[in-house]
């Protein structure tokens, strides 16, 4: 406790001071400025859901009078999902010259090991885990167990695809027979939480599990609307609050409406939220509080990672982690040139499993993660 | 201001003093810690690769090699470098001669560039414009609608029309001629860049409105693919300026340093929050700081603007000079900060604050044990928690589940934090050169009455917390910066406000 309430003495100096000098002026422009306008603040705590506002279970809402997604060559009529390898392609190019000038040389040199740490910082692996890995095959060159270029490329692809299998091997969702499953999703801003919804969602329809969608994104506007739409492809069951109510009120709801029709799985979207901001991780602790109740269990809480994510993806899964116990990771968007190599920094530090792989913007666009297939688009 | 970069140097330029010469490879490996501060910040390889090039040829020229203290040198040179990248020219907004002036917005998936639309939007307003609003994102669903919703905040008209997206902007620039709007600001859906149908459905668009100004919508958690996207866009539609988006978070935000080298053209506007008015203009120096992780200062004023309430933070400073700060000052304190976010974000974004704290394991779930205790505790024992004995002692552990042993370290902690918040504000004449004021009121505090600190005893401070208050010296020039930093405000330092860029 030492160092906490030293810390939090030097926090309490640092910021009395700047307020104390500071603020005034701040709030003084502040005021003249925001005249006029009428932000919808976004509440500091959630207020109880008033009685007029309680969220309403609806089945068959017209369609809204909004755009129609563009239809997507991989959404309509699809026997088989995309594979990993084969939406990696672009990506892949680029890796694919490191390879060959690694290969190139006829040693292994201090070029080559320079080439290696470049092309994970590319893919967003990220410094600390790049040179873990690199020095781990340092050993295996020194134990006399890899000797030539060739040798170290296929090293470093088995070393990652183990590294990522120990962690990242099972991919499957836990779900319990007997109880209303709830599968939490959470996220920064954008990320494709609300579109991994719609997937997950037409996925499980289709093997059988009735779904119910609970729109917990009260706060974005129109993001109610845009889960209805994909809850609607999907033929899942759909929940929903009022703009600007209790996204808890909601996901109660929604499990209460799944538990009496017999639902054994509800999907709950959570509006983007930075980590950073401490009023709503607690409002997602409290989500996650009143959606275990009973009969809901929540049995995953995924983060939704995009592939495009730096090096604050670590800050992101610690910090809702220690909120609300990320189970899993779903990275979106790796159909880009992105490469998402992050998910392995978080899985090193964190030891969070990568479930799920977003690869477009179309309802099939969603694949098991597959350590192999990941590292190869890497590597090659 | 520069310790976080700096700190990384001690061990290789620790070495000068025992041998006292600067030598290249002494350099050379500054600038590998200047590369990787850079790349851990998200700044893309290929950039941070120039960068320190660029440096290096600097440091090699300048005076690095007389100086005496090479590591600041390097990092003020760092700095300035990074300054020098992030500004350069600033964007003025030219009005087209026949209106309207046309702004097209483009980006990936989920960058954040139809809340950036409706921002825009605003902020024309606030210009005194009169700007239309167009929804082409036909592609993700409800996003006319949330774009609908967010221009109504906005109090700003919008046009959409659901068949095709080009037709959409083409008809949407008529609406504005025959509105007689002023500004058109186009949003589209996100795409990614290696989606040829899609870039060039997004150049067919460019080609239909030839806006004036088309702007990237980046997000500041960007990595290194920042660089191939704006690239990508730049080749496709010609870019003219930046939105950097979601900079309220804590990313180091490296890829606002890799577009812009790309792209070469201004990074407009910043966006800071969810509400439509926090949106601003872009501030070089204070992005640079970020990217080199010394502590956003003026990011962190900005929040404790928003958190703290400025009557309690002058009346805890005034408590603090007189020695009169107790436990419920600190509780409230803590409420207060806690509203900031997590402690650790908090003091990552402080400068100059000790390593030992920076490093410290902070867990926020101790702060709620402390908070604990100091409510089990009765009013006058938060006043004065002297009178706490062991029957007390025992009382508060039971009270707030903890064991007597914790409520005598949190009670001895806190005296040993009182007298250092003491030194940290210069009272008692440890600091020379410190605030006069604080001085004078501080030599008040002597008549108070027992119990508290005074003076004297915050004299004992440095054998009392000996392996904290060493470091301590290197911290409390917050005051001084926070003075500057009013100081600058009246003469035209960058404070947040909605003004087009000087
Ligand atoms: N290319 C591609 N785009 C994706 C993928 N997943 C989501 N998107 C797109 O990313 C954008 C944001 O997706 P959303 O699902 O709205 O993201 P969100 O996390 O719900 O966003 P907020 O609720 O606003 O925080 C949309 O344009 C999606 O179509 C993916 O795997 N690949
Ligand atoms: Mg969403």
């Amino acid at each position: 406790m030492v160092p906490l309430i030293v810390t939090l003495a030097v926090v309490v100096v640092a910021l009395s001071l700047t307020a104390a000098l500071l603020i005034a002026r701040g709030r003084a422009r502040r005021g003249t400025l925001s005249s006029g306008d009428q932000p919808t603040p976004r509440p500091a705590e959630s207020p109880p859901t008033p009685p007029g506002a309680a969220p309403r279970p609806t089945e068959s809402a017209p369609e809204p009078p909004i755009a129609t997604p563009r239809p997507l060559a991989t959404q309509e009529g699809q026997a088989e999902p995309p594979r990993l390898r084969d939406r990696l392609g672009a990506a892949r190019k680029m890796f694919a010259a490191y390879a060959t000038s690694v290969l190139a040389r006829g040693s292994i040199s201090s070029e080559t090991w320079a080439e290696l740490e470049e092309a994970l910082i590319r893919a967003d692996v990220g410094l600390k885990t790049a040179r873990k890995l690199l020095a781990d095959l340092r050993d295996q060159v020194t134990s006399g167990a890899v000797t030539t270029p060739a040798d170290l490329m296929a090293a470093l692809e088995t070393l990652m695809g183990d590294t990522l299998r120990r962690v990242s091997g099972d991919s499957s969702l836990a779900f319990e027979p007997d109880t209303t499953n709830v599968w939490l999703f959470v996220g920064v801003n954008g990320v494709g939480k609300t579109t991994t919804i719609g997937k997950i969602a037409a996925r499980e329809m289709a093997s059988g599990r009735h779904v119910v969608v609970a729109a917990g994104d009260t706060f974005r506007a129109a993001a109610i609307d845009q889960l209805e739409l994909w809850a609607k492809r999907a033929g899942a069951g759909f929940v929903r609050g009022l703009p600007g109510g209790d996204p808890s009120a909601v996901i109660f709801d929604a499990v209460q409406h799944a538990g009496a029709r017999g639902s054994n799985l509800v999907l709950a979207d959570t509006a983007g939220r930075l980590h950073t901001k401490a009023n709503l991780m607690e409002e997602l602790k409290k989500v996650r509080r009143v959606a275990e109740r009973p009969p809901g269990k929540v049995t995953e809480v995924l983060l939704v990672v995009d592939a495009t994510t730096g090096q604050n993806g670590l800050a992101q899964a610690r910090e809702f982690t220690s909120a609300i116990g990320v189970t899993g990771v779903v990275l979106t968007k790796l159909d880009g040139t992105a490469k998402g190599g992050i998910v392995v920094a978080i899985q090193e530090e964190l030891g969070i499993p990568v479930k799920l792989v977003g690869l477009g913007e179309g309802q099939a666009d969603l694949v098991e993660f597959d350590p192999e297939a990941f590292v190869t688009a890497m590597l090659h | 201001m520069f310790e976080a970069l700096s700190e990384r140097f001690d061990g290789i330029f620790a070495r000068l003093r025992t041998r006292g010469r600067l030598t290249d490879a002494m350099i050379a490996e500054a600038l590998a810690e200047v590369r990787d501060a850079l790349l851990e910040a998200d700044v893309n390889f290929t950039v941070a690769a120039a960068v320190v090039a660029r440096v290096a040829e600097r440091c090699r020229e300048s005076e690095l090699s007389k100086s005496l203290t090479p590591a600041q040198q390097v990092v003020k040179v760092v700095n300035e470098e990074l300054v020098r990248v992030l500004g350069g020219e600033t964007l003025h907004i030219r009005y087209a001669a026949t209106p309207p002036t046309v702004v097209l917005l483009v980006g990936l998936q989920g960058s954040g560039k139809t809340t950036a639309a409706a921002k825009l939007a605003r902020w024309f307003k606030q210009q005194g414009r009169n700007p239309l609003l167009v929804g082409a994102d036909l592609q993700r669903p409800a996003a006319v609608e949330q774009l609908r919703v967010l221009a109504s905040q906005a109090g700003v008209g919008m046009f959409s029309d659901p068949v095709d997206p080009v037709a959409t902007a083409a008809k949407g620039l008529d609406e504005a001629r025959r509105l007689g709007r002023d500004v058109l600001i186009v949003d589209t859906a996100g795409r990614l860049t290696i989606d040829e149908d899609l870039m060039d459905e997004v150049a067919r668009i460019e080609s239909v409105l030839s806006p004036q100004y088309t702007f990237l919508v980046v997000d500041a958690m960007t990595g290194q693919d920042a660089v191939a996207t704006a690239e990508a866009f730049n080749a496709a539609v010609g870019i003219n300026g930046v939105i950097l988006t979601k900079l309220d978070g804590d990313a180091r935000g490296g890829a606002a340093l890799s577009v812009k080298e790309v792209v070469g053209c201004p990074v407009a506007f910043a966006s800071t929050g969810e509400r439509l008015a926090d949106f601003d203009s872009f501030y070089p120096d204070r992005m640079a700081s970020r990217i080199l992780g010394m502590g956003d200062v003026l990011s962190l004023i900005e929040s404790a603007q928003r958190e703290i309430d400025h009557d309690v933070a002058e009346s805890t400073v005034a408590k603090l000079r007189r020695g009169q700060f107790d436990l419920d000052d600190f509780l409230q304190q803590m409420q207060q900060i806690k509203k900031m976010g997590p402690l650790s974000g908090i003091i990552g974004l402080l400068p100059g604050v000790p390593k030992e704290i920076k490093n410290a394991k902070i867990d926020d779930k101790d702060l709620a044990r402390v908070e604990a205790i100091i409510r089990s505790m009765t009013p006058a024992e938060r006043r004065d928690p002297v009178i706490v004995d062991g029957s007390r002692r025992l009382r508060i552990a039971n009270g707030s589940g903890n064991a007597p042993g914790d409520v005598s370290n949190l009670l001895r902690q806190f005296r040993e934090a009182q007298q250092m918040m003491l030194k940290q504000l210069g009272v008692g004449g440890s600091k020379a050169g410190g605030n006069k004021a604080a001085s004078a009121k501080g030599s008040k505090s002597k008549k108070r009455k027992g119990g508290r600190v005074t003076p004297r005893s915050s004299k004992n401070l440095a054998r009392n917390t000996s392996d904290t208050g060493r470091s301590m010296d290197g911290f409390g020039d917050l005051e001084q910066l926070a003075k500057q930093e009013r100081l600058g405000a009246g003469a035209g330092w960058p404070t947040p406000g909605w003004r087009s860029k000087p």
